[in-house]
């Protein structure tokens, strides 16, 4: 089966609806999948809910769709770096359904293993736990949180084969996987697309299975943070 | 005297043992880093590493390499990378020995509260709630009263909470109490402090 692609939009033929459920993966602006956001956008696609640790900043990342109002709903942990995420927060043009970081995480994987609901600790006795149901083990409260099964798995990877093996680097692995894992489709954007066998097969962070479209392209990697030290601290 | 910004995180560093796997918050914990010396201690970055180095010199900034304030980093030879779900499934599952986070407000039954000031602007938990559920220990590092002098620690918290009982130690530049049963537990005052004025900036039950 052939999974590479030519484009971003070539590779969202067929798969965008409106009111979509998007998983994406990233943390800040490390490790997402600019391309494909970029692509959702310029197709239009509306209403859509997104799964997201963050949600970019004004101009880049999904603060892109943002900007264009194609964004029903945030289901994210922290969402302090946009102004215009805050804008239409507070003016209800925008839900948002606040999850600890592990929690979201935990859904997505769990999503992705056919795993529909599990107990945690985290969040019991906060606004968290309101509504949710409660069981206790061995004296302990857990609440009980469910999986996330999205339309569609937006990614970004280092390097993939053409089977879809991906690779990631240093921490801009971060939500990939577990969002790779939760979608119905998953598509990938990677740096550099090689040849199959070249990649040692021990060395896969995330195989295949869970890949079915792939493209390449040039990524911006924007830091949002560019914190250093001097030589001389050295 | 009481203690400064870096004389408390100089305090927090002597809670780390020898072969603690650590995860500090932002701010005054981000500086307990400075002064752990030459005990073995490895930092968890919840954005998925284990050994987190200093920051980069200039011009070496990797925008695949962050922490979890998004600011760039570096490894160490230590170093492990690893997904979300893996991070937070070792900070949940109590791998993680110890958490140093700052607070708005701890409560003496352990209660904090440190994501959220409602009507205020809301930016989220990230992974304090993960992270104060699921650490062995969770020691607060924060000023102990607010930039009205109110006290940070309090009978009961007011803000919506982050996680329920679960503080076991609290650093503020006054200086130390633990959460025991029954209320707080002075542990030392900080250089210069007296007990006396200790427990008067303190509005909690103190046993």
């Amino acid at each position: 089966m052939q999974k590479i692609y030519g484009s971003a939009a070539e590779a969202l033929e067929g798969v965008l609806f409106d009111g979509m459920l998007i998983a994406a993966g990233g943390f800040g602006l490390c490790g997402i999948p600019e391309l494909l956001i970029a692509a959702i956008r310029d197709a239009g696609t509306k209403e859509l809910t997104v799964a997201s640790n963050n949600a970019g900043v004004d101009d880049f990342g999904l603060g892109l769709l943002l900007q264009t109002k194609q964004v029903k709903k945030m289901m994210s942990s922290y969402v302090g770096e946009n102004a215009e995420f805050m804008r239409q927060y507070l003016s209800g043009e925008l839900e948002l359904e606040f999850n600890p970081q592990g929690t979201l995480a935990e859904r997505m994987r769990a999503g992705g293993c056919g795993i529909p609901g599990f107990y945690t600790k985290t969040g019991v006795g906060t606004q968290i736990a309101e509504g949710k149901e409660v069981k206790s083990w061995n004296g302990q409260d857990y609440i009980l949180e469910e999986g996330i099964f999205a339309d569609l798995s937006i990614v970004k990877a280092w390097k993939a084969d053409d089977t879809g093996n991906l690779v990631f680097r240093k921490t801009a692995r971060n939500f990939n996987p577990p969002a790779a894992m939760c979608g119905k489709i998953c598509i990938v954007e990677v740096e550099e697309i090689v040849p199959r066998g070249s990649i040692d097969p021990d060395h896969i962070h995330l195989p295949g299975i869970y890949v079915h479209r792939i493209i390449q392209g040039e990524h911006e990697k924007r830091i949002e943070q560019r914190t250093t030290r001097k030589k001389e601290e050295a | 005297m009481p203690w400064d910004r870096n004389q408390m995180a100089a305090r927090a560093a002597q809670e780390l043992e020898d072969g603690m796997y650590v995860n500090l918050g932002i701010g005054i914990p981000t500086l307990v880093a400075n002064y752990v010396g030459d005990k073995d201690i490895t930092l968890q970055s919840e954005n998925g590493m284990l050994g987190m180095g200093p920051f980069p010199f200039e011009g070496e900034e990797d925008p695949d390499l962050i922490n979890a304030g998004k600011q760039t980093i570096t490894e160490l030879s230590r170093t492990s990378y690893f997904d979300s779900a893996m991070s937070f499934g070792m900070i949940r599952g109590g791998k993680i020995a110890a958490a140093i986070l700052g607070a708005m407000e701890v409560a003496e039954n352990g209660d904090l509260a440190n994501w959220m000031i409602p009507g205020k602007l809301v930016k989220g938990m990230g992974g304090a709630m993960d992270l104060v559920a699921g650490v062995g220990k969770v020691i607060v590092v924060m000023d102990h009263t607010n930039k009205a002098g109110e006290s940070k620690v309090l009978k009961e918290c007011t803000l919506p909470l982050t996680g329920k009982g679960v503080v076991d130690r609290i650093i503020t530049n006054l200086g130390v109490l633990d959460v025991v049963e029954g209320g707080l537990k002075i542990v030392e005052c900080a250089e210069g402090v007296t007990e006396d004025e200790l427990r008067a900036a303190t509005r909690a039950t103190l046993v």
